[in-house]
């Protein structure tokens, strides 16, 4: 952790960037120390982003110099960025998946011409060697495909320290890997830095910026709003300065009276994806599922949605057992499922916010199978309002909203629905601090107007702070169920981390 | 674009974009394009010839490719839907060899029309099992039932031209207000499925398939049983197209529409309507229709050469293709 040089390895003065004429980011000053971890944080939208992809070259600046160890520079494209030795590595890899990952390493680097010999041996060597100098275990000759994310990752890296680049940029690297992937991801970062590289890290994550940063640099509103060393800042100077305003401490209001089991799952089973899955959500109660990513809590959700069914196992509905092969038919039971990928599963990118609303309910925009405008108008309005979507207009392609807005207006076309059974798969992923809190308002709301939910969320206090019970799942087994009074995140952990011994 | 500009919005809040212009909203319309092209051919062809602007020998042009329009019409839903369908001519030929076949062998006239329908429904049902129940691609599908079906044309057909009776020759010469026939079928066609796309349930799951078919079952849509549909329209619409094909040629040959499959992409693509689905209108390709009409009869009259008119029209669908995408790209940064 050295203190920032007298000329500053990177530095940033007036960075400015508009798109289609709004300003996204506003005369940012910000410098970078060779050997350090700077973390960018902000919320969805606030410009931490924008600001990577500047230092990147994916985006260029409408104003503002960038300089490098003292001199001026151009990043004018990504390939650039690359030769002045800055990578960005992205959360989810672009690669080759059908290629090798020796291949997918030396990619884009070959001076050679179009039909020079590709030196096969000396490739998988060399490739080899970087992964050893990185201290993971991958098989070079293997294809990327079938890679964990993290050893996609881990592939990027080596392919930035390949190309000796001296500044790298990682965006959420860990919001898709497991608690051990990450720890091996920062041990790796650490000692990138103590080489003398400068890692920029972004993260949602406070407690991962404060374990693995040594600064950290704010944004709000296209603004930066302050920099400093990670110890200076608490955790709710660090929110405060985020959200410009301090956060009311979320207390679970939930008060809802517990009624009848409205869905109930006995042995279900879908063979290699999960096993013997059996619990019981009742009116009025939300139950937590929790587990790592990858644990088949969304194959189970999508299981009892009809999305793939299940090919064992019974599902009971008010009592009575069901068949449920479609989602149309699950929706008809009173089920909804608000999905965790929102752009895949959710909405309809293209299409006016309003249809993206109605979609669930043809038979209430339309009874005679003819859209009736007015109602429909009226039913997407009133949800604007209620859950208050921020838009233009409801005209608007919901793929202009911002991720909050889009997940408000998905859960709201399932409110109107009104299904009794509600499954929320990772509903506050990737959203604004600000719109998380009314996000757990309304599902407390819900609850207590008697429906049943049932939270998928790899967020341990978004458990603890909203659930009665928390049933938790490894390696497609449910190992755990905890009532509320005994969850912890320490209960929750222990019981998510897959084991040899399977606890009973 | 300076700060005091973007204040208000900022007021408004992150989430929220800007409201668009009017006009914004018109000009990213798919049929836009189409219908600005549409008026600068009927100027270009009037200055050309003053033969031109004679309402009635348009119509008779189009009477000329009224029946691919008619199948193009169902075809953009099929392509806003994200399938596409390319046996339709080839099916217009078979299911019309069949019905010619059976009516020549004394099949009394109503049960041979029958028996064309029905085999363009199973044509369109064996695409559909296809596509939906095996899960394979639309394009390859119907590339090769495209072969299939022009093969078994000529299986059953032979080299032989059929005789239609005389009574069914020439519905392209019967006027509907003084209309030809298969022009005016072609409007009300345009009219009911029009309608059908941009005012029922029916056609608004149709574009939420296309532009995003799994976030479509997410939400109930029955997207297999939408799909199914569409390609049972598709082979009837293209057995009806057939049967119109043979009263006004007089005769059915195996290589009857050969080609069409083509034209009909044609219209649809030069009506707006986008190759990946989730977007596109009836209106475009009814005005992509006559668009194609009015050029290439303006050519005509202009004694242009034959060969010099398909480049025109090939330079004419990439310029409105590049047109669509640019404003529509646009319109979305």
């Amino acid at each position: 952790m050295k203190k920032a040089d007298a000329v500053p390895f990177v530095s940033a003065r007036g960075i400015s960037k508009s798109f289609a004429g709004i300003e996204v980011l506003r005369d940012v000053d910000l410098d970078l120390a060779k050997g350090e971890i700077h973390a960018l944080l902000g919320e969805n939208g606030a410009g931490k982003s924008t600001f990577a992809k500047i230092l990147a070259g994916i985006h260029l600046p409408t104003r503002g110099t960038l300089s490098l160890d003292g001199r001026t520079i151009e990043v004018s494209s990504p390939v650039a960025a690359q030769k002045l030795g800055i990578t960005l590595i992205h959360q989810e890899p672009i690669s080759f998946p059908d290629l090798s990952v020796a291949e997918n390493l030396v990619l884009g680097r070959s001076e050679d011409g179009w039909f020079s010999r590709v030196p096969w041996a000396e490739m998988t060597i060399e490739a080899q060697r970087s992964m050893d100098l990185l201290g993971v275990h991958i098989d070079v000759a293997r294809p990327m495909r079938g890679l964990s994310i993290a050893d996609q990752q881990m592939v990027e890296i080596a392919r930035a320290l390949a190309s000796d680049s001296r500044l790298i940029i990682m965006d959420e690297p860990t919001a898709p890997l497991t608690p051990r992937e990450v720890e091996t991801l920062f041990g790796i970062a650490r000692r990138l830095r103590d080489e003398g590289r400068t890692i920029v890290f972004i993260s949602h994550r406070l407690e991962e910026v404060r374990a693995l940063c040594d600064r950290v640099t704010i944004f709000r509103d296209g603004d930066k709003v302050a920099t400093d060393t990670i110890g200076n800042l608490s955790d709710v100077d660090i929110i405060r300065l985020m959200i410009g305003r301090p956060l009311k401490e979320y207390i679970h209001k939930h008060s809802a009276e517990i009624g009848e089991v409205a869905l109930e799952v006995q042995g279900l089973t879908l063979p290699g994806v999960f096993h013997d899955i059996s619990f019981s959500v009742r009116r009025g109660e939300i139950v937590g599922l929790g587990g790592l990513v990858g644990a088949g809590r969304t194959d189970v959700a999508r299981a009892i949605f009809g999305v793939v069914p299940a090919t064992g196992g019974v599902v009971k509905v008010d009592g009575k057992a069901v068949h449920i092969d479609e989602p149309e038919e699950a929706i008809a039971l009173g089920i909804a499922l608000v999905p965790e990928d929102r752009a895949a599963a959710g909405i309809f990118r293209t299409l006016p916010v309003e249809q993206n609303i109605t979609a669930a309910v043809p038979d209430r925009i339309a009874p005679t199978g003819v859209i009736r405008r007015a109602i429909e108008r009226s039913l997407a309005q009133d949800s604007v309002a209620k859950l208050r979507i921020r838009l233009a207009s409801l005209n608007q392609p919901i793929g202009e909203l911002s991720g909050g807005n889009q997940q408000k207006a998905i859960l709201a076309r399932w409110l109107l629905v009104d299904p009794s059974i509600l499954i929320l798969d990772e509903p506050t992923r990737g959203i604004d601090i600000g719109v998380k809190a009314e996000f757990y308002d309304m599902i407390g709301e819900l609850a207590s107007q008697g429906k049943a939910i049932l939270l998928i969320s790899s967020e341990m206090p978004e458990l603890l702070a909203l659930c009665d019970r928390v049933l938790v799942m490894a390696e497609g087994r449910l190992t755990a169920e905890i009532a509320r009074s005994e969850a912890s995140q320490e209960r929750i952990m222990s019981a998510a981390v897959p084991r040899v011994e399977a606890a009973a | 674009m300076s700060a005091a500009e973007t204040t208000p919005q900022r007021i408004a809040g992150r989430g929220a974009a800007p409201q668009r212009s009017l006009w914004h909203v018109i000009l990213v319309r798919p049929e836009t394009m189409t219908l600005v092209l549409l008026v600068l051919a009927v100027i270009l062809a009037s200055q050309l010839s003053p033969f031109f602007l004679d309402i009635s020998y348009i119509l008779r042009s189009f009477t000329l490719s009224a029946e691919f329009a008619i199948v193009a019409l169902v075809l953009t839903m099929v392509i806003i839907a994200g399938e596409i369908d390319l046996s339709p001519a080839a099916n217009m030929a078979l299911s019309t060899c069949l019905f010619a076949w059976a009516q020549a062998s004394g099949v009394p006239m109503p049960i041979a029309i029958a028996i064309g329908l029905v085999a363009g429904l199973a044509m369109g049902a064996l695409n559909a099992f296809m596509v939906i129940g095996l899960q394979l691609p639309s394009i390859i599908v119907t590339i090769g039932t495209l072969t299939l079906y022009r093969g078994l044309a000529q299986i059953i057909a032979g080299d032989k031209s059929i005789r239609m009776p005389e009574w069914f020759i020439g519905i392209d010469k019967v006027l509907v207000f003084g209309v030809p026939a298969t022009v005016a079928i072609f409007v009300v066609v345009s009219l009911v499925l029009g309608l059908i796309l941009a005012g029922t349930i029916f056609g608004r799951q149709i574009y939420q398939i296309g532009t995003n078919e799994v976030a479509a079952r997410y939400a109930g849509i029955r997207t297999r049983r939408i799909k199914l549909i569409l390609f049972l329209l598709m082979g009837l619409a293209a057995a009806i197209a057939g049967m119109l094909t043979a009263s006004r040629l007089g005769s059915v040959r195996y290589d009857l529409g050969l080609g069409g499959e083509l034209q009909m992409v044609l219209m649809a693509m030069l009506g707006g309507t986008y190759i990946f689905g989730g977007r596109g209108t009836i209106l475009g390709t009814f005005l992509a229709a006559w668009l194609l009409v009015v050029v290439s009869t303006g050519m005509t009259v202009a004694n242009l050469l034959p060969a010099i008119q398909l480049t025109v029209l090939g330079v004419l669908l990439i310029v409105a293709i590049i047109a669509t995408n640019l404003i529509y790209s646009r319109a979305q940064r």
